[in-house]
């Protein structure tokens, strides 16, 4: 399953592009992608594991860069 | 500006005065150290106080080299060895390079979402007699829209009442309104401008050509090219590099040569600043993202910064005939009979074999003929793709297709007339019964901007190949016209397949365009490195397998598309080369203890902003 989600406040690409290489880590995640200037995050994942998959990654996330949040 | 940035702007106002202030009285007194430190720690803290507790926080949470962390240290350093203006400078920079960035940034994302504020926001529907205000996606098919004058079409449909103007300038960047009148399509994201119109919608909103483009242009930003890829890449391993270098560059000479320890770690220092990848990793993106804006500008919707990269390589460019270069209307414009059948009687076998297919040929001679077809004359047909029609009418086996079908038939195609040999038409050959009854001349027009197209790609020095499943005289006529270098005519689909996996350069250096309008060549769409589908917005599949979707059908956008392809690859690379450049040249400028703090913000914060500004250029649309 792909899904698309919306990043608010995401104002550094540097951290974009680690927010990416974490994300796609993550056990379960086929690819994963983050764009600083569209401001979104796709997720290609696991059907069953999706919404564990997703809460590691706002946890990632918010790691990373703490101003930014995933809107789901 | 948002409010957060107006926020940061005053407080850096605040903190350039305070630092102004504190200069000036540095300049005049000679103070002690101690109130040095206390005048200039207050315009210090004031500028990058949350540098310093972001910097902390990250720490905390076990990310390590990332930029508050760098400035904190590197102006902190600068305090410890007394360079009190210099941590100042170094903070001051670093918060208006990142303003700048965020408003340069979040300009760039307004003014290209605005040029993609095509979504409609009510359709007024009329049900059970009256008007509704509903939302696009609650209408079904088949029902009637009303679209007043300023209003945007919210779903696709014919006009089943009243005359009016369309402007679809935010979808094809053509800026001429298209007339309409009862009985033509319209498409939804375009604005009316003449006259209340009714509409019979034909799709739901999430099948509309504008929930189709904002689909495609809002999950573009997942296909990353290489050059993005390999700045991200090269950040991750930059900064840390830079970072160990500069301990290493404060502790070594001073440990082995007996060096003054002071010296050493103003030049480390000056590596944690210069340190910072922002600049090389914003200003990529940026460009790409720009170029694909001034690209969706002109209705050239590109789905990837990856397909900017390689449309930039583009060595040849491919074209399907019919649809793509001509206009796809066929008319019928001559019946040459080779039997004793009548000219009428031979239109009426032909529109009998060819009244089950919807391919746009066939259509045409069913047009032609205009009178009552009775399908029980007909029996069975079978399509044979790249070749025409089999079918049985009046119990006699007919075959109705190109000069190949009739080899297959086994009857050999020939004309009284001479038309086979100079023929500026594709002909319908029939055969009945094994034996050749004559043909049907067909011809299109081409389309007016197909010779310019060519002539723009011979500008850009790309080698234009056409495909085509049409006769060879017919083909060569038509590449003779538009100046095309080499053609393949009387093509199956399959065959357009193997032709472009030949046309593909081996060694990727340069890539290959195909251009179709996605009737019948998606296959060939996927294979080529960059398929263009024209005026595809109609068509699921070529949609899908296209790589950049053309919204209009004009050839002459392929060229557009190279070009501005170009440019923001031009861009991309003088912002790695110069940003790279001057960086490393004030790593090496800092080592040898000629450079100070201020160059080494420069090469942070100015770099920042000189490759923020080329990268805006991209958005620039051409001419």
């Amino acid at each position: 399953m792909k899904k698309t989600f919306k990043l608010i406040d995401l104002d550094c690409a540097n951290c974009a592009a680690k927010m990416e290489r974490a994300i796609k880590k993550i056990d379960g995640v086929n690819d994963a992608s983050v764009s600083f200037m569209a401001q979104r995050l796709t997720i290609d994942a696991d059907d069953a594991r999706f919404d564990e998959i997703l809460q590691e990654a706002v946890k990632l996330c918010r790691r990373v860069e703490p101003d930014c949040t995933i809107v789901l | 500006m948002t409010a957060k940035q107006k926020k940061t702007l005053i407080r850096i106002i605040a903190a350039a005065a305070l630092f102004a202030a504190a200069f000036v009285i540095d300049r005049v007194f000679e103070l002690a150290w101690y109130w040095r430190l206390a005048i200039f720690i207050v315009p210090y803290l004031a500028a990058g106080y949350d540098v310093l507790l972001e910097a902390a926080e990250n720490i905390a949470h076990g990310q390590v080299f990332d930029e508050n962390f760098l400035m904190a240290i590197a102006s902190i350093g600068a305090i410890a060895i007394g360079e009190y203006p210099e941590a100042v400078a170094v903070m001051l920079f670093y918060q208006i390079g990142e303003l700048f960035q965020s408003v340069a940034v979040g300009k760039t994302r307004r003014s290209i979402s605005k040029l993609l504020d095509i979504r409609p926001e009510i359709a007024r529907v009329q049900r059970n007699g009256e008007e509704l205000e509903v939302d696009p996606s609650e209408v079904a098919v088949g029902e009637t829209i009303i679209v007043r004058v300023g209003e945007r079409v919210p779903l696709d449909g014919v006009i089943i009442e009243g005359n009016t103007s369309l402007n679809t300038s935010a979808l094809t960047g053509e800026s001429l309104p298209r007339d309409c009148g009862e009985g033509d399509n319209v498409i939804s994201g375009s604005v009316n401008m003449g006259a209340v119109i009714y509409v019979r919608t034909t799709s739901l909103y999430e099948n509309s050509t504008v929930a189709r483009i904002l689909e495609l242009v809002e999950s573009s930003a997942e296909k990353k090219s290489k050059a993005e890829n390999f700045i991200t890449q090269f950040a991750r391993y930059y900064t840390p590099a830079v970072v160990i270098s500069a301990v290493l560059l404060a502790i070594l000479p001073p440990l082995l040569f007996s060096g003054e320890w002071a010296e050493w770690i103003r030049r480390a220092l000056i590596f944690l600043v210069v340190s910072c990848p922002c600049a090389l990793v914003i200003s990529v993106p940026l460009s790409f993202f720009c170029g694909m804006g001034a690209a969706s500008k002109r209705g050239i919707l590109v789905k990837g910064s990856n397909y900017i990269t390689a449309l930039a390589k583009t060595g040849t460019a491919a074209f399907d005939k019919t649809g793509t270069l001509t206009e796809g209307s066929f008319t019928v414009s001559a019946v040459h009979s080779q039997s004793e059948l009548a000219e009428a009687e031979l239109l009426d076998i032909a529109a009998m074999a060819e009244s089950y297919s919807n391919h746009p040929i066939a259509k045409s001679i069913v047009r032609a003929h205009g009178g009552h077809i009775d399908p029980a004359r007909i029996g069975d047909i079978e399509e044979l793709a790249g070749l025409g029609i089999r079918a049985f009418i009046d119990g006699a086996e007919v075959f109705a297709g190109n000069a190949r079908l009739m080899e297959k038939a086994g009857v050999t195609a020939a004309c009284s007339m001479g038309c086979l040999e100079h023929c500026a038409g594709t002909c319908v050959h029939i055969a009945k019964d094994g034996s050749y009854c004559g043909h049907i001349v067909i011809t299109d027009t081409a389309k007016a901007t197909a010779a310019q197209a060519m002539e723009g790609l011979t500008r850009l020095g790309v080698k234009k190949v056409m495909l085509t499943g049409d006769s060879d005289s017919v083909g060569r006529e038509v590449a003779e016209r538009f100046g095309i270098d080499e053609v393949h005519t009387e093509l199956l689909p399959e065959d357009k397949v193997k032709i472009v996996e030949e046309l593909l350069d081996k060694s990727q250096k340069s890539s290959l365009v195909f251009v179709g309008d996605g009737i019948n060549d998606a296959p060939v769409l996927t294979r080529a490195d960059v398929g263009i589908a024209m005026g595809a917005l109609g068509s699921d599949a070529a949609v899908e397998a296209a790589d950049v979707v053309l919204t209009d059908d004009d050839p002459a956008k392929v060229a557009e598309a190279i070009t501005i392809s170009r440019r923001t690859m031009r861009i991309v690379k003088q912002n790695i080369v110069f940003a790279l450049a001057v960086k490393l040249a004030v790593l090496l400028l800092g080592a040898l203890g000629i450079a100070n703090m201020w160059l080494a913000v420069f090469a942070d914060v100015g770099v920042s902003v000189i490759a923020i500004l080329n990268a805006l250029r991209a958005m620039r649309a051409q001419r």
